[in-house]
């Protein structure tokens, strides 16, 4: 699959990765979780799957917002089929949102690079492992999954969701230029000390919280490369794209053209 | 600088050159051919840059990649983790 350079030579020098105390490099993948009692298991046994057919050093790291439907049994299961060493369960009592979900996450965290993804199985695992390649290739601070470049695409849109997301990302490319084909992505690999610098600086919501971490990067000169995914939608005949979310979405994009 | 700084300034240097070309402002005596195209400029360039989008996008739209092989072998994955993880215990 082909994966494409998008990186600016850094103002600042190149430091080496860091590397935890065994010399090896550790991966985790933070997974927040709400109703998700279904696709966990899937997700984390696909995880599981592509790491270890990889030889990576990961960890998974679940962060359930109190789920009524009962995620976290689930996870606890998970936990004692795996062990507690690659299973880490971090839950919250409430929805408590995104960022704090992985400012939690990563406080528990002991890899030296984080992996964010949902949790539904939009975003398939087997893309990690090229991530992590890319990462090397480049030693890019940020590797970002695009759905608009390359062989990059997605399942189970319909017309209308397929001229929204076009259209919306054209605007955002004229509007912020951010050096990224794919704003709104959420399947993205970090250097953990920049994901903890980003999230500081990040104060926005939903979408544009994604839009806001790679505006942000760019701000700080942080290198980013892309590796082309496939997003699949399972959510049939259910419109996640509604009027209040386009508005929201324009609103947060014309505050980041605003000030940044 | 924000990017709406950007804009605004480019916007503003753009627009005043072409106001003092077109007002002859800065003494020149532009050939009527050029001010016949100068005049309307700002008019045609937002009519392309509209046109532009539309043909954009719409390219984009016609050949966003569609990913048919991915959803099989994700339902092929999703029998096999249920089997593996039913028999490694786990009760969904």
């Amino acid at each position: 699959m082909a994966s494409l350079e998008l990186s600016r030579s850094p103002l600042r020098s190149r430091r080496e990765p860091e590397v935890c105390s065994a010399g090896q490099d550790k991966y985790s993948v933070l997974l927040p979780t709400y109703n998700e009692r279904e696709n966990l298991p899937l997700i984390v046994w696909l995880l599981v799957k592509s790491f270890s057919e990889s030889g990576i050093n990961y960890e998974i790291v679940i962060i359930d917002d109190g789920s009524p439907d009962g995620t976290r049994d689930v996870a606890e299961q998970l936990e004692k089929i795996y062990g507690s060493d690659k299973i880490l369960l971090r839950p919250r009592e409430k929805k408590l949102g995104l960022g704090t979900a992985y400012i939690h996450g990563m406080q528990h965290a002991t890899g030296n690079y984080i992996i964010i993804m949902d949790a539904d199985l939009s975003h398939h695992p087997k893309f990690i492992p090229e991530f992590i390649r890319k990462q090397k290739e480049g030693n890019f601070d940020i590797v970002s999954g695009t759905r608009y470049k390359g062989n990059g695409g997605v399942y189970g849109w319909d017309l209308k969701r397929k001229i929204i997301s076009r259209g919306a990302n054209f605007i955002t490319q004229i509007l912020l230029r951010p050096g990224a084909s794919d704003l709104t992505g959420s399947f993205r690999l970090y250097r953990k000390e920049v994901l903890q610098k980003l999230i500081e600086k990040c104060v926005s919501k939903g979408y544009v919280f994604q839009m806001e971490m790679i505006v942000r990067a760019r701000q700080l000169n942080y290198t980013i490369g892309e590796v082309p995914i496939s997003f699949v939608d399972r959510v049939y005949g259910e419109s996640k794209l509604g009027g209040n979310e386009i508005v929201s979405f324009l609103k947060g994009l014309l505050t980041l053209f605003a000030t940044t | 600088m924000t990017k709406l700084a950007q804009w605004l300034w480019g916007l503003a240097i753009l627009g005043s050159t072409w106001a003092a070309l077109t007002m002859g402002a800065l003494g020149l005596e532009l050939p009527s051919a050029c001010q016949e195209v100068l005049w309307p400029l700002p008019a045609c360039l937002l009519v392309s840059a509209s046109y532009y989008a539309l043909v954009t996008v719409g390219y984009h739209v016609a050949t966003f990649h569609e990913c048919e092989d991915a959803v099989c072998k994700l339902q092929d994955q999703i029998l096999e983790a249920g089997a593996d993880l039913a028999r490694r215990g786990l009760s969904f």
